[in-house]
């Protein structure tokens, strides 16, 4: 048995869900739910095209349409600014709430249109004639890398820069030197796609003016008291004439982090004096809204015939979409954990956060660090197969313990790696060699 | 485009609605009568969320124009909710934890309800035939196969 002895009440136990009855009944209030009786609906107008520079915008033909009561572009919004990633510290903020001049993908937000109804709203969008100069438009990191590509950002490249550097990165160690020492050398290239976190409930959210002069929003976000700082930062208002409301979220999985659709319907609702509603359509959720980052990661190890692995290189690349949201903060993340649980002496990592002309990338459960761990997994069933060993035998022997370093010069404290195979191997029946079965987290055996 | 009204029976209530052409039940239901149980998951047919019996037939009440359910019985969540306490399938849908975020559940039970209706005893492959139109993005769908199976069970030992 590990030194761990659980004495848990709770963890192993069912426990009966507080909100299961109102789930079960239909009476749980989810953001849809709410309506008011002068509500209006917000409907965007949205770029149809992946890059392009913004001529001029003609309403007149929207403006007709029965029920239209306004519109909202970039000079509307006090600070057109998305400000997500200085709260957290991360900069610099780059995303308008509404399009200026340019467009950086397709579905970007150009005008809101405030109407009586959704379809009232949906009619209006339509009769907006846009002129745009369509731009050359990337799609692949590496492309977007290259000396010719199309330059996304105002500061002159298409990757995000840390701390004056191009990527983020880690260092451990000498890894030509491990290349050089080691027995054989296994190489690989991993990617994976974006995905839409797609939840049942689409974003939405009901600004609604209050008599005290405050508003009252009505959100699924996932972060609540994130989403209000943002959205007073974004009206240059106090945070105390911010009253949000959250409540039970229809599926979130990361989808519902951003600071989207708050800002835009509280300026509506201040601008009308009336409850705004802005729900996302389904189109919009999968096409529109952030989805995960898809990753290109290329793995070299250098590996001895006994299975420890003396060096990593990894150089990952991110696809961030149009813009940051939280991307750059996924590859930091990212950048810590590529190497693995994995006691390695010898690793480089250069993570990239790349701009492109996609739909926006953002959280998504584990943060830069569920693409890390596809590939770091896969590579370790690789360098098995290469040098013949048991997949499970590989992992032992290379799982950090308690009092090793990981890359990026942090002691291992919470080391549970060997203990969770050996649990895993005894629930799946899968027998593991004894030697296996007496190694813990806490000593390293003599090799 | 002229408005009518529409006459159907909501849970076991007489109710008329004036609706202008190809207004959907679902927002009669949701924006008209706040019957909010039933949930929109995608408006476009292809998620189930807002699945509602139609004389007992599971229908996506998304895609269903009002007016050809006229003079129809329609039962919503709500309407198979007893005064006291829980159908047997949403005591099931408790007890297997087959909720997670809650949204899918309206759609879920009531796609349940006319299979257990028509089939107290489903096989595991029914139970899945029976809910391969209803999206369910937390639980893995594992729980309310279990769910189903263990209300038919409650259901058909009365």
């Amino acid at each position: 048995m590990s030194p761990i002895e659980p004495k848990h009440h709770i963890v192993g136990q069912s426990v009966p869900r507080r909100d299961g009855i109102g789930h079960v009944t239909g009476q749980t209030v989810y953001v849809d739910d709410i309506s008011f009786p002068d509500m209006l609906h917000l409907k965007m107008v949205r770029s149809p095209i992946h890059h392009g520079r913004i001529r001029s915008i003609d309403f007149s033909e929207a403006e007709k349409v029965p029920g239209f009561v306004r519109v909202l572009t970039h000079a509307d919004v006090p600070k057109n600014i998305y400000t997500i990633l200085c709260l957290i510290g991360v900069g610099p903020d780059e995303e308008p709430v509404l399009a200026v001049d340019k467009v950086l993908y397709k579905g970007e937000p150009i005008a809101a249109i405030v109407a009586e109804t959704e379809a009232a709203a949906t009619e209006a969008v339509s009769r907006v004639r846009l002129d745009l100069e369509e731009l050359p438009a990337v799609f692949d990191v590496e492309e977007a890398l290259k000396p010719d590509a199309p330059v996304l950002k105002h500061w002159g490249t298409n990757y995000f820069v840390y701390e004056g550097h191009h990527c983020r990165r880690v260092r451990l160690g000498d890894v030509e030197k491990g290349f050089a020492e080691a027995d054989v050398i296994v190489e690989e290239v991993y990617n994976t796609s974006p995905i839409e976190h797609a939840p049942t409930e689409t974003t939405a959210c009901v600004a609604k003016p209050e008599p005290n002069g405050r508003y009252t929003v009505y959100t699924n976000t996932q972060a609540l008291f994130f989403t209000l700082d943002n959205t007073a930062l974004i009206l240059q208002i106090p945070f105390n004439k911010l009253h949000f409301v959250g409540g039970t979220v229809g599926g979130g999985f990361g989808g519902k982090v951003d600071v989207i659709t708050e800002p835009i319907a509280t300026l509506a609702a201040m601008k009308t004096g009336r409850p705004v509603k802005y729900r996302y359509t389904r189109e919009e959720e999968m096409r529109v809204s952030s989805t995960r980052s898809a990753w290109r990661m290329y793995f070299k190890d250098g590996v001895m015939k006994d299975g420890r692995i003396i060096a990593r290189k990894v150089i990952s690349y991110a696809d961030s979409g149009a813009y940051n949201r939280h991307t750059p903060y996924a590859v930091t993340k990212h950048a810590a954990n590529v190497a693995g649980p994995y006691a390695i002496p010898n690793v480089y990592i250069d993570a990239y956060c790349v701009y492109t002309n996609r739909q926006p990338a953002s959280a998504m459960r584990g943060f830069g660090v569920t693409p890390a761990s596809f590939a770091i997994e896969c590579q370790m069933d690789k360098i098995a197969q290469t040098i013949g060993m048991d997949p499970w035998e590989i992992r032992f022997i290379n799982a950090y313990r308690n009092g090793d370093i990981k890359p990026h010069q942090k002691v291992v404290e919470d080391a549970t790696l060997i203990e969770v195979m050996q649990a895993a191997a005894r629930l799946v029946g899968h027998p593991l060699p004894e030697r296996l079965m007496q190694m813990n987290s806490w000593d390293r055996e003599k090799a | 485009m002229t408005s009518r009204i529409v006459a159907f029976n909501l849970n076991g209530r007489d109710v008329e609605v004036i609706v202008k052409p190809l207004t959907t039940l679902q927002a009669v239901l949701r924006e008209q009568l706040h019957y909010t149980a039933t949930k929109a998951g995608c408006r476009q047919g292809g998620c189930g969320t807002c699945t509602v019996l139609v004389d007992g037939e599971p229908m996506l009440s998304c895609i269903l124009p009002v007016e050809d359910i006229a003079g129809r019985r329609v039962v919503t969540l709500e309407g198979i909710t007893p005064a006291e306490g829980l159908h047997p399938i949403q005591q099931a849908f408790f007890d297997h934890y087959a909720i997670q975020c809650g949204y899918c559940s309206p759609g879920m039970i009531m796609v349940i309800k006319a299979l257990l209706d028509r089939n107290p005893n489903p096989t595991r492959e029914e139970v899945m035939d029976a809910i391969a139109g209803n999206v369910c993005r937390c639980t893995g769908y594992e729980p309310i196969i279990q769910a189903a199976q263990a209300a038919g069970r409650q259901l058909s030992a009365r």
